[in-house]
């Protein structure tokens, strides 16, 4: 492993961790910590200061150093976790961030940028509240933290602490580094070398420090393999006055390792470290599985079954296997939605500090799961969602006094599953959409007729468009005016829908819908002269065959279909991609209603309906290019490829091509 | 190091590969090997590095608005790959074709595709000085989509310019533009 390869480890690993620091900051914050929490923030700070400590990043182990001591003395209770000192931390959790981004990028953070806040941690540390530990009566976990002859550790390995490749010789020797050890090692559960088992770990240690130390430096060295062993830190001194003051007390070395032993497990690491190239290697061939298994099908309905008895059931078998097999490679590449709305916290509180406003953030349903690439590219529509809420919608407080709301504003992210797809709400308590400002703006720039009239859906649906910014003033937070759409335009490129409700005065709710994955989708197999197509279930709204007195021609914008007293474009996906030998009549064919975005409905004109498959999305990009109104290829059961419709696009560039002239493809003139 | 490889229909693969750079690095790395395939009467030669296999035709999937040398998509093994008409490319008109026509997989650095001719004949190992340079005028093909002609036993092998041949129509160029001629 390069070392290129070593300092990209460190930083992911590094994110993880701060992931980690930030959720257990906030359970502290919430009163939702429980024994381990402290512990877990501790070791994250720690972690990421060693690593840093390799790769020289002194600026960023000098912060996590003084976190780190301020963190030990919350955790042993010498000091307590009051709000502010938490506010530090969560402060000095962000520089730590920042200081690592910095490194990341090769850059460098301004000079003194962290140290007003190691100043200030250091006071915190070194303050007289940590004084009056001293006065308080010994605890059981600090007694006589420093006095005695030294401590006597009894240190008995797990077989996990092998395997996670920790050496207990390094412990003892840096243990040694405290002061004199005299070792003894317990050879009474070693079995005889035929049952011997060469991974099970059989040896236990009686270390015995003579050296007065803080207890604290000695459980340090163990602090990384704390539950991997059953590990007993006790006094020198107590042990033998106890032994000799109380005969009839078990003896110490029979007792100790039931005295505090720490054998939870749920600190382990349970997951490995995967290429994401690796998981969809096997996502694409768990596809081809698919598809294989379609054809098998088709090749098996045509055997007589008497001629092969059970073939069927096993095809079947096969079947419910590769679906189960499917569903559990697709897993892998989920992902919680945590990994993004962690880092909305502090977009909150640093925006509401910047903004002179009072905000609280609440984060529901972050366990929910979806696609990797879907959570990641949720970052950048969920931050400015975030902005705009924050900048546009939650008043200043003393406005929302003056409006009898409570001061402090509220934004409610959450995220939860909901059939086959993902729902992600933001919700404000702000002012909401100013309906009359917003077609007001609207009009002013030109985005519909002076004289429309819209319903209050449509007005909504206006701070969507290119170019649309109410903010009177344009902040440096928001309102640029390059905003809502881009949103809309990244999530739908995700294959999700975004809607906005709101009622003025009372706040604004943003809706996301996400597909679960991008790999499979549900389609629609339709067929139009000898080519089929598939179209996302998710878009389609019905189908019918159309009576012949419901076809309309407009001139200038092709034919319409009237249902149910409404009239919606009608596109004949044979004229769109030139198809020959398609049923050109719409009453003789059938025309399937999709529901778009952008363009309303639109009723496709196809030859007949196929039938319904669960598909495997292939990429056109790679070996061809982009075509427009096809997102993408699937192999249908008889190997041959078929496409996909992406009728959004499709709508668009047969609007374009009304618009202008219609040049009919090359192909169908060389016909 | 003389080395001679048996033309094959198919599973030109790492062996062939190896077998030509063999080849090349005992002529001092100067020589080239080239799978030729006929279009016609005609011998194009295809650089045996970029050929991945050769398959016979299959029907394609059309794609909509894209070139009339674009006979559509196929499957190959799970990879969606657009077929070529190698004649309709060089504007010779389009091939009528049979289950006897051949489809030659090539890889480029970024694309993979395939292109039909009529048959696929031989490989040729071919010192970079017998290539001559393609003429500039008086000839029928673009010669862009050439890269040089071997002069072979009284006939001609023209050697295919995978990159100008592989340059695809984008979504931003008109239906039906060649794209090449940038």
């Amino acid at each position: 492993m390069s070392f290129d390869h070593l300092r990209a480890t460190y930083f992911e690993e590094s994110a993880e961790l701060l992931e980690s620091a930030y959720a257990q900051l906030s359970a502290l914050a919430e009163d939702r910590a429980d024994g381990d929490t402290m512990h877990a923030l501790f070791r994250a700070i720690h972690s990421i200061k060693g690593g840093g400590g390799a790769f020289g990043f002194t600026r960023l182990v000098g912060l996590a150093h003084v976190m780190e001591t301020l963190l030990d003395h919350l955790r042993d209770g010498s000091l307590a976790s009051t709000p502010d000192r938490m506010a530090l931390l969560l402060k000095a959790t962000d520089a730590l961030a920042d200081l690592l981004g910095a490194e990341q990028r090769d850059e460098a953070m301004p000079e003194g940028f962290e140290k007003g806040l190691i100043a200030a941690l250091a006071a915190v540390v070194e303050s007289p509240g940590r004084a009056m530990k001293t006065g308080l009566p010994a605890t059981a976990l600090t007694p006589a933290a420093t006095d005695g002859a030294g401590w006597r550790i009894i240190f008995r390995p797990h077989a996990a602490l092998f395997r996670h490749a920790n050496e207990p010789l390094l412990l003892i020797r840096a243990l040694r580094a405290l002061g004199p050890v005299s070792v003894s090692v317990d050879l009474g559960r070693l079995p005889g070398l035929e049952v011997l088992e060469p991974e099970d770990a059989c040896l236990a240690w009686t270390l015995d420090l003579a050296a007065p130390v803080p207890r604290a430096e000695v459980e340090e060295i163990f602090e990384f393999v704390v539950d991997e062993c059953d590990l007993t830190i006790e006094p020198l001194g107590r042990t033998v006055t106890e032994a000799v003051d109380a005969p009839s007390d078990a003896p110490p070395m029979a007792a100790a390792p039931t005295a505090v032993p720490r054998t939870e497990q749920a600190a382990a690491v349970q997951s490995v470290r995967v290429d994401v190239a690796k998981v969809d290697r096997l996502v694409n061939l768990v596809g081809e599985l698919v598809i294989n298994q379609a054809m098998l099908v088709q090749i098996g309905n045509a055997v007589p079954p008497e001629a092969c008895p059970g073939l069927v059931a096993g095809l079947e078998t096969l079947s419910q296997h590769l679906r189960e097999l499917q569903e559990g490679v697709m897993a892998i590449r989920t992902q919680p939605v945590k990994s993004v709305f962690s880092r909305m916290p502090r977009l909150v509180r640093e925006l509401s500090a910047q903004l002179g406003k009072d905000v609280r953030l609440v984060v529901t349903g972050e366990a929910t799961e979806i696609d990797k690439t879907v959570v990641e590219q949720l970052a950048d529509p969920l931050t400015h969602l975030l902005r705009n809420a924050l900048d546009h919608g939650v008043e200043t407080p003393e406005v929302r006094e003056a409006a009898g709301k409570p001061r402090q504003g509220t934004v409610h992210l959450s995220a939860e599953q909901r059939g086959g797809r993902i729902l992600i709400e933001l919700s404000d308590d702000g002012r909401g959409i100013d309906r009359a400002r917003v077609l007001a703006r609207a009009k002013e720039r030109g985005i519909v007729a002076p004289d429309a009239v819209l319903t209050d859906n449509e007005v909504d649906e206006l701070i969507f468009m290119p170019g649309f910014s109410t903010a009177a003033v344009v902040s440096a937070v928001s309102g640029r005016g390059v905003g809502m759409d881009v949103v809309r335009r990244n999530i739908q490129s995700l294959g999700g829908r975004i809607a906005v409700e709101s009622r003025f005065g009372q706040g604004s709710r943003f809706v996301l819908s996400l597909p679960l994955t991008l790999a499979v989708l549900d389609g629609l197999v339709v067929s139009v002269g000898r080519e089929a197509y598939i179209l996302p279930i998710a878009s389609i709204v019905e189908s019918l065959r159309p009576r012949p007195q419901d076809i309309h021609d407009v001139v200038g914008r092709g034919q319409v279909l009237s249902i149910r007293g409404a009239y919606i474009p009608l596109l004949a996906l044979h004229r769109a991609f030139g198809v020959a030998d398609a049923v050109l009549d719409p009453s003789r064919g059938i025309v399937v209603i999709a529901e778009t975005d952008h363009a309303g409905r639109v009723g496709l004109l196809v030859d007949d309906l196929v039938g319904q498959h669960q598909v495997v999305v292939k990429s056109m990009e790679g070996n061809y290019g982009r075509i427009p109104g096809i997102g993408g290829a699937t192999i249908l059961g008889n190997g041959r490829v078929a496409l996909i419709l992406d009728v959004a696009g499709l709508a668009e560039t047969t609007d374009r091509g009304a618009a202008t002239r219609h040049a009919p493809p090359a192909a169908a003139v060389l016909h | 190091m003389q080395i001679s490889v048996q033309p094959r229909m198919a599973g030109i693969d790492a062996q062939a590969r190896g077998l030509a750079m063999a080849a090349g690095a005992g002529a001092g790395g100067m020589v080239a090997q080239y799978v030729t395939c006929t279009l016609g009467d005609a011998e194009y030669g295809i650089d045996i590095l970029s050929v991945r296999e050769i398959k016979g035709w299959s029907e394609t999937t059309a794609l909509p608005h894209a070139p009339a040398w674009v006979r559509g998509v196929i499957n190959l093994r799970g990879t969606i790959v657009p077929i070529l008409d190698l004649r309709s490319r060089f504007g010779l008109g389009q091939t009528a074709v049979t289950a006897m026509h051949v489809v030659v997989i090539i890889q480029t650095a970024t694309r993979m595709a395939g292109l039909l001719v009529d048959s696929v004949s031989d490989i040729i190992t071919v010192g970079a000085e017998e290539v001559r340079p393609v003429p500039e005028v008086g000839m029928s093909v673009p010669e862009r989509l050439l890269s040089g002609l071997i002069p072979r036993e009284g006939a001609m092998v023209s050697l295919v310019s995978l990159d100008n041949l592989l340059n695809l129509p984008d979504a931003d160029l008109a239906p039906g533009m060649p794209a090449t001629l940038s």
